[in-house]
């Protein structure tokens, strides 16, 4: 296989991968909308994540935020993917600023909340893919 | 063709997760507790009704709770600045909803209902809800319940058979079938005069709001 299909590979499936961050960020989404992180019914641990106040910037739902970033990486990605060299160089900052936002959402969930969220571990286990494939794909420069 | 693709994917996925984000939106507001004329909570099982305010206010705040459950025990400290501010023109009703996933929740509702029987039922509410994160991860909850009930000033040797009896069981049951029969799923679940309160709107303004309009409704009729 030649570094140019690699890179393809690597970065379709970086689309395909944020796709599934994409869906659980609007789910999470739709449960803020409705009121439902602000109620108790579903799981308890989600409750203490979700309805903190950690779980909202302003007035706007944090989900709603991720569901941006992840819709970004897709966009970001899928243009990399077919040769656009901008897009590339903007994937790989964006991916990077999730993985840190990560870090610190998961930090509050188990130093500060004491509580996890599944929906939100999943979300960090699509991050941390995403930062391993976006690490993988050779640069520009590699032959 | 090849150089549109990727705005073509791009847009087809932008408009796949609207479309599906706003389906579920709808979805998830259809399941909203609907109340029909013959089931209104505040006129139902009136004699065991725990009504906190006024009994004769026009405005009467409904909630269906579960002690073990956070937010509820954020919207309890709220209901009590609510009647401090509306005073006696409005009243707050609770209804027992333990959830299942909640382990102390329903042992909870029967130690309110067992103070209850003793005249103490506000006083267990309100200690419940503020010692909630201390109980609800104890191994044996109970102790704790029967402490609180010593410090609020109940028997606590009559509250020990109360608590296992009959009488409490079946009013923490009648509270809960009625939930059930409202579609209730998630707590609290707030009704003012009997119309629900959008979960969206399960905040102090909200509430305030929906208070004030049915105080206005009332000046009108």
């Amino acid at each position: 296989m030649t570094v140019a299909r690699f890179r393809t590979v690597l970065l379709t499936l970086a689309a395909i991968v944020s796709l599934a961050g994409l869906a659980d960020a609007t789910y999470l989404t739709v449960q803020a909308l409705t009121g439902e992180t602000v109620s108790c019914g579903g799981s308890p641990d989600c409750f203490r994540v979700l309805g903190s106040s950690y779980a909202k910037v302003g007035r706007v739902p944090l989900a709603l935020l991720g569901a941006v970033a992840y819709f970004s990486v897709f966009t970001f990605a899928t243009f990399a993917a077919f040769g656009y060299a901008r897009a590339r160089t903007l994937l790989i900052p964006t991916i990077g600023a999730m993985f840190l936002i990560t870090l610190w959402l998961l930090y509050l969930q188990a130093f500060v909340l004491h509580a996890y969220c599944r929906y939100c571990l999943f979300s960090a286990a699509i991050t941390f893919l995403l930062a391993g494939l976006v690490i993988a794909i050779p640069s520009p420069d590699a032959k | 063709m090849k150089r549109n693709l990727p705005f073509i994917i791009v847009a087809a996925v932008a408009l796949v997760t609207l479309a599906s984000g706003a389906m579920l939106y709808r979805v998830k507001r259809m399941q909203l507790p609907v109340v029909s004329d013959s089931k209104l909570p505040s006129g139902t099982g009136a004699e065991s009704m725990h009504i906190r305010g006024n009994p004769d206010a026009p405005v009467t705040l409904e909630e269906f709770g579960d002690f073990q459950c956070p937010p509820c025990g954020q919207f309890a400290s709220f209901g009590e600045q609510l009647l401090k501010e509306y005073d006696s023109r409005l009243r707050i009703v609770f209804r027992n909803f333990p959830l299942s996933a909640h382990e102390h929740a329903r042992e909870a509702a029967l130690a309110a209902e067992a103070a209850g029987l003793q005249g103490h039922f506000w006083e267990m509410h309100d200690t419940l809800y503020r010692e909630q994160a201390s109980w609800s991860k104890a191994p044996n909850a109970r102790e704790l319940f029967e402490s609180y009930a010593g410090t609020i000033g109940v028997n606590v040797d009559q509250f020990k058979k109360d608590i296992d009896g009959e009488k409490v069981k079946q009013r923490v049951e009648s509270d809960h079938a009625l939930g059930d029969s409202l579609g209730i799923k998630l707590t609290p679940t707030i009704f003012i005069n009997n119309h629900p309160v959008d979960p969206k709107d399960k905040n102090p303004e909200g509430v305030r709001a929906a208070i004030n309009a049915a105080l206005s409704g009332k000046s009108q009729t």
